[in-house]
């Protein structure tokens, strides 16, 4: 894990004068699995293009290995591609289709090497005896295996997903998952995965790059993307986050409400204004005597496992989830201990994220697919 | 309970029945559209190649004979030479036309616009017309030859023949009233035919496949070969037989631009009905047989596209 293979170093790209991607530093190490995630028209995409070579940088470097490659055409790369809408080729059967990589190399391959080969990649993505059918009799997610037996057949040393996942639904996307991550341990080769669901990203990588406006907000693993947010934006992205207005009064003391509360923070100047996050998770819900802050219950919706419950705080609405019930219109105190409160430092999206006065219950499924999984970033 | 169940049952029974009325008169509507047509079809095409058919079988007392297709032998030079020209222009409208076609894909949506519009304008123009300044420009005393004699092309090669007696001086080149005179024609009148399908298919692949070819290692000459050219197939079945049929058929170019020196499947047949051979009889049994090679042609043409989307019959 410790190699380092990609770099890139201030990448810039701009579509008709508009900047798409801002000075872009990231460095890839070698049998990573590493996700892209934001919002669409992020640049995660236009990131992953130019790592494939289907797209030039205007100004800056890729390096592969520690060579530079900005100019090396894609099919010179050591780099595959499992492309968002699968583009398989619709005038060959799978068979053809996965062999598409072996067939083309020179010096050829012998008939019997690409039969061994396309099998093992068959077994790999679990559709042996599909080799005869033909693509349009395949359902999405077999064809999307199909793609993936497609791009790592020619053995590449970097693997690039577009959103594979995009078009499958919500069962197949988990299951394919999985079977993803155990397909990179399998062979063993790095993954830069594209994506906008969070949820996908903190489940398979091991490394995740959040994105927006062309800019990389923070570079982690999924424990600290979730864990130690950067700001506003990455936290609110990043699962659900109440952020309030806060100011540092001392280390491990915050003030917010007009009241002290303890945390685990600390390197901030004295009263430096702050944002506070604090995760939904991690409220209880106390007796208002108990309470270290009390609210009124303004919104109840089941979801299962739990209630999102949105408590508003002297105007302010929060959103807590629990397993109590507690009926709209209720009085009830909150408790947060010290390791549920995150302080960031104000950033150009403080303020924007992390009220919930406008909460509604779709909000999950309508921020989890904004686009159909269509195109974006061109 | 099997009592509310069954009255249950009678009752969507009489709603299904609905449904099923409603239905058929929904399918009824729907397929009235189609009736002129088909009405159509069944005056102007089905009825003529039935009477074809009755001619070509029998003689001017309207006896039954198969005379009309015994004597059909003599003609085989013409069905050879027919189908030879027809099956050149389309070579050579092929190897022009695909080259364009692609160009053309891989322009901006405005310009494709623009060039697609350049391709159909002669189309605007009279066909005939068109037909007719070929023969200005390739006649004995045409545009080209005058453009040679003007640049001395002519003194040029009678000077190099200076020395032979028997040698007569030439003041043009034969052009027109070739078979070469016809195919160009041919090639002229119906290769927008060609580029059109072609154009059509090919803008239609997804350029995320190619990408895909790419990057699995493809240079350019393979990404080509191995799927832009098999993924245009259909449009290129489309495109070879909307001109080889109008090709194998057609009397007005070979008459104009080979004076009746070229004599064509077509000639044949107009010579039947309006010429001094007048012998409908003739004439339906060569049109009989001409619809059946063309359609041996084009159904081994659909074959190679089999598994595409089916190319047009005719």
């Amino acid at each position: 894990m410790a190699k380092e293979l990609i770099r890139l170093e201030n990448c810039r790209k701009e579509f008709d004068g508009e900047v798409v991607l801002d000075s872009i530093n990231l460095t890839i190490k070698d049998k990573e699995f590493l996700t892209l995630l934001g919002p669409s028209g992020c640049g995660k995409t236009t990131t992953l293009r130019i790592i494939g070579g289907f797209l030039k940088t205007d100004s800056g470097k890729v390096l592969f290995d520690g060579v530079t490659i900005n100019d090396v055409p894609p099919h010179k790369r050591k780099i595959n591609t499992v492309f968002q809408k699968y583009a398989l080729f619709t005038h060959l059967n799978v068979f053809e289709n996965i062999a598409f990589g072996l067939r083309i190399q020179r010096p050829r391959l012998s008939e019997q090497e690409i039969t061994q080969r396309v099998h093992e990649a068959l077994e790999l993505v679990a559709l042996k005896g599909y080799e005869k059918r033909t693509v349009s009799q395949l359902s999405g997610g077999q064809q999307q295996r199909v793609a993936i037996a497609r791009a790592v057949i020619n053995k590449p040393q970097v693997l690039l997903l577009d959103e594979p996942l995009g078009a499958l639904d919500l069962k197949l996307r988990k299951d394919m998952q999985r079977e993803l991550k155990q397909i990179q341990k399998q062979v063993g080769i790095t993954f830069i995965y594209v994506t906008h669901d969070q949820e996908e990203a903190l489940t398979m990588s091991d490394t995740v790059v959040v994105m927006n406006k062309g800019e990389i907000q923070q570079i982690g693993t999924p424990l600290d993307i979730y864990n130690e947010p950067k700001n506003a934006f990455v936290a609110d992205f990043i699962g659900e986050s109440n952020i309030i207005d806060g100011v540092m009064v001392s280390d491990n003391t915050v003030k917010m409400y007009g009241r002290n509360f303890q945390c685990l923070d600390k390197g901030f100047a004295p009263n430096e204004p702050v944002d506070v996050v604090v995760r939904p998770e991690d409220i209880d819900i106390v007796p208002v005597s108990q309470g270290q802050i009390t609210g009124t219950v303004t919104e109840v919706t089941f979801k299962g496992m739990q209630y999102d419950i949105i408590v508003d705080f002297q105007g302010f609405k929060w959103l807590i989830q629990t397993t109590d019930h507690s009926p709209v219109g209720a009085k009830i105190g909150v408790k947060i201990d010290p390791d549920g409160f995150h302080i960031m430092k104000k950033s150009e999206y403080s303020g924007l994220y992390g009220d919930y006065s406008s909460y509604s219950a779709e909000y999950d499924e309508l921020s989890a697919d904004p686009e159909g999984g269509g195109q974006e970033d061109e | 309970m099997s009592k509310p169940a069954a009255s249950l049952r009678s009752e969507k029974g009489i709603v299904d029945s609905w449904t099923t009325v409603k239905e058929f008169f929904e399918h009824f509507r729907k397929q009235s559209f189609a009736y002129p047509y088909v009405l159509w079809m069944a005056l102007f095409v089905v009825i003529p190649i039935i009477l074809v058919a009755v001619y070509a079988l029998t003689n001017a007392d309207g006896k039954f004979t198969f005379d009309n297709f015994s004597g059909m032998i003599d003609y085989v030079p013409v069905f050879g030479r027919s189908l030879w020209l027809a099956f050149l222009a389309t070579v050579v409208s092929l190897l022009i036309g695909y080259p364009v076609a692609l160009a053309i894909s891989r322009m901006s949506p405005k310009t494709q616009r623009i060039l697609i519009m350049l391709i159909m304008l002669p189309m605007w123009i009279n066909f005939l017309l068109r037909t007719y300044a070929w023969m200005s420009i390739l006649e004995n005393t045409g545009l080209i030859n005058r453009f040679f004699a003007s640049i001395g092309v002519f003194d040029w090669i009678n000077s190099l023949h200076a020395a032979d007696a028997n040698y007569t001086p030439i003041t043009h080149f034969q052009l027109i009233n070739t078979n070469g005179a016809v195919v160009l024609g041919m090639v002229y009148n119906y290769l927008p035919f060609m580029i059109l399908p072609i154009q059509s298919v090919i803008v239609k692949i997804d350029p995320f496949v190619i990408e895909a070819a790419e990057d699995l290692g493809a240079d350019s000459a393979t990404v080509f070969r191995k799927v832009i050219f098999p993924l245009s197939l259909s449009g290129v079945i489309s495109g070879i037989t909307m001109v080889f049929v109008p090709a194998v058929s057609t009397f007005v170019i070979s008459k104009l631009l080979s004076n009746g020196t070229v004599m064509l499947l077509g000639d044949l047949i107009e010579m039947q009905f309006t010429g001094a051979a007048y012998n409908p009889h003739l004439g339906s049994a060569i049109s009989l047989i001409m619809m059946v090679i063309v359609i041996i042609c084009m159904s081994v043409m659909n074959r190679f596209g089999e598994g595409e989307e089916q190319a047009v019959m005719m």
